[in-house]
């Protein structure tokens, strides 16, 4: 069977798949849109936080990064893994046993503000939907490039789908899907990864291929080294870039993933406290498998496109592979513009160099798309690839349109403004909340704006400096109070924009930036990205200043967080 | 909230406040110090190729987050009881 109907299978099987899962699990109450009636398994929340957490970019990109930074990449890694641990002992079970349905209402309520549950509700919004853009613009490139469909009829399809099941299941639908779609993304990502680590090491496992030994007793990585700085690059294991900015942008994504609303509100769905310390491990077994694998495909599909266009030594002239004999994967890959050969000395050979005698230039997020072809594996394995890439990309953004969505119908409309609305009426209005908000992510993923790459940052930079530090405050520091809590909010978000818009153009307008946005004008060798782990230093600081020199909290204040640090009673909130 | 249950609840409070820091001294030094901070002193260390400082970095401290954030769910687990706040 050829390629195309085999894809058209495999993705039409998982899509009904997740319309199935729907009808079964529609939502009756606000509680199971909001929260899956707080009836979710640890082991199952786990599964379906991997699947939420794990993006598009996960899926596609991370190895590809990994490849082209080696050991720099390491950030990322650490980073978006290390916030569970986090999550973990400092916010998932205490939230949980507070036992609400958003991460404004804790705010608000903790901080008895209603500005400090309006400024949460925008960094939560302008967070979740610059994040959810980029999956959608995930989906429409998933779509074009497997089935060969135009980018918008590809948009409009996962649009559906994720209205179909986000809107009628809520939250619980979206749990389940997302098990489901855990299940297609992880077997997608690691069965390639299998079969290369058994060519390139004969070890079944990547995760021991990795440092294991090449054919000629060398080791993997030994000899990637010894590739790259053959080929005028820096060493696959060295560290290039500064050592501060590298640990402050670890701390900036461990902060932002723990503060990341729509990872957070998951932990909302399990029974008790217990089960929500329970649950964040889980969550990173199942995000590890990904994670601990996306090195060993980094290195190993790095390795074998240097060999495959570099099969002699650098310093002979037909070292370098002839254009002519280029493989098939090659050629498909030059028709979609993300490998682009260009011969500048006119030898007919493909030079992959560092700096100008470069001819090759290759896409990193092809890495992860093209593994199974350049390791030849059979047609369903692509197959999977692509059903695994639009799980992902589908996965993350039903979560994030959640976040969204309750935020609106739950923070702003039942908070503010229809105080005294029927649960029937809200669950009205997170319904169309929520398909307004998928509307809405659409018309950006049709026209995405130009700065759509850059605003990843500022989601992390934004859930680091000011959600993460105000839900932390507010468990583990009685004495913070209402101003101090929205003065260190706005302080670290502010600080954090600020920086950002200063090497990345304001509000994102290219040209508009203060200072080039290069290594040597960044402030003590700080990037935009890693500016995040410095605002919640901000946010802390000024919050617990400001907070000492105003009011204690009032007494029933107090007595809120005595209670939620303490499991017991946290079955009650199950009624809400 | 009766004065003794006030107490006990403050000596969970503190006790849970030990685990935490410990762990997260774990945590920082796994990542931030064996991972990046400390890499050069590790480079003796050979490990498939490369040192044990990357190892770390891109492996070895995910494993070891896993383990942190069950062994801290166990432990609270054990508090939870030992202070009889726990659920049920």
């Amino acid at each position: 069977m050829d390629l195309q109907t085999l894809t058209y299978i495999v993705v039409g099987a998982t899509f009904a798949l997740y319309i199935g899962i729907a009808i079964w699990a529609r939502a009756g109450t606000t509680g199971e849109f909001y929260a899956a009636g707080r009836g979710i398994h640890p082991v199952a929340n786990g599964m379906a936080t991997a699947a939420d957490w794990m993006s598009a970019a996960s899926f596609i990109s991370m190895a590809g990064l990994i490849a082209f930074m080696g050991y720099d990449a390491s950030i990322f890694l650490m980073g978006w893994t290390g916030g569970y641990v986090l999550l973990a002992m400092l916010l998932a079970p205490y939230l949980r046993k507070f036992g609400k349905f958003t991460v404004p209402e804790f705010i608000g309520d903790r901080y008895y503000s209603q500005t400090a549950r309006i400024v949460a509700v925008i960094c939560l919004i302008v967070a979740s939907l610059t994040y959810v853009i980029g999956q959608m613009k995930g989906i429409g490139v998933a779509f074009s490039r497997f089935l060969e469909l135009d980018y918008e009829t590809g948009l409009y399809t996962g649009m559906v789908i994720v209205f179909f099941y986000a809107v009628l299941g809520g939250m619980k639908g979206i749990t389940y899907t997302q098990i489901a779609q855990y299940c297609v993304l992880i077997f997608a990502y690691t069965i390639p990864a299998i079969f290369i680590s058994l060519q390139l090491t004969d070890n079944p496992i990547p995760q021991l291929g990795l440092w294991g030994n090449l054919e000629d007793g060398t080791p993997l990585l030994q000899k990637l080294d010894m590739t790259l700085v053959d080929l005028g690059f820096g060493e696959y294991t060295a560290q290039k870039g500064g050592t501060l900015n590298m640990v402050l942008y670890t701390f900036s994504l461990m902060l932002g993933t723990a503060g990341l609303p729509h990872v957070i509100i998951r932990f909302f769905t399990v029974p008790k406290v217990r089960d929500a310390r329970y649950s964040a491990g889980w969550a990173l077994v199942f995000i590890g498998i990904l994670y601990t694998t996306a090195p060993a495909v980094g290195s190993m599909a790095f390795y074998n496109l240097a060999k495959t266009v570099q099969p002699g030594p650098v310093a002979e002239a037909d070292g370098a592979l002839s254009y002519e004999q280029r493989p098939q994967w090659f050629k498909n890959w030059e028709t979609t513009g993300l490998l682009t050969f260009e011969d500048k000395n006119g030898d007919g050979r493909i030079q992959y160099r560092k700096g100008d005698a470069n001819e090759l230039k290759v896409d990193r997020d092809i890495m992860v798309l093209a593994n199974p072809e350049i390791a030849k594996l059979p047609n369903w394995v692509i197959a999977l690839v692509a059903a695994g890439g639009l799980a992902a990309a589908l996965s993350t953004a039903a979560g994030l349109l959640l976040a969204i969505s309750s935020s609106i119908s739950h923070d702003l409309l039942k908070g503010m403004f229809a105080k005294g609305i029927s649960e029937k009426g809200e669950l009205l209005a997170a319904r169309v909340a929520m398909a307004g908000a998928i509307v809405v992510a659409g018309y950006f993923g049709l026209h995405p704006p130009g700065f759509a790459a850059q605003v990843v940052a500022l989601a992390f930079g934004l859930a680091a400096s000011s959600i993460f530090p105000a839900l932390m405050m507010g468990i583990f520091n009685k004495r913070v109070n209402n101003v101090g809590a929205v003065v260190g909010m706005l302080v670290g978000l502010s600080a954090t924009l600020v920086y950002i818009f200063t090497y990345k153009g304001w509000f994102f307008i290219p040209g508009t930036n203060t200072l080039p946005n290069t290594a040597d004008n960044w402030f003590l060798g700080i990037s935009p990205e890693a500016f995040g782990a410095v605002g919640a230093m901000l946010n802390f600081a000024s919050a617990i200043i400001v907070s000492k020199m105003t009011a204690e909290p009032p007494e029933h204040i107090q007595h809120l967080v005595e209670d939620i640090r303490v499991p017991k009673g946290a079955g009650g909130a199950v009624d809400h | 909230m009766s004065t003794a249950q006030d107490m006990s609840g403050q000596a969970y409070w503190k006790a849970n406040i030990r685990l935490v820091t410990i762990h997260l001294i774990v945590w920082a030094f796994v990542s931030y110090f064996c991972g990046i901070l400390l890499r050069p002193m590790l480079s003796g260390i050979p490990i498939g190729g490369t040192d044990l400082g990357f190892w770390f970095a891109q492996q070895g401290s995910m494993f070891i987050f896993i383990a942190q954030i069950f062994i801290y769910a166990a432990q609270m687990n054990k508090l939870d009881r030992r202070f009889d706040v726990h659920e049920d």
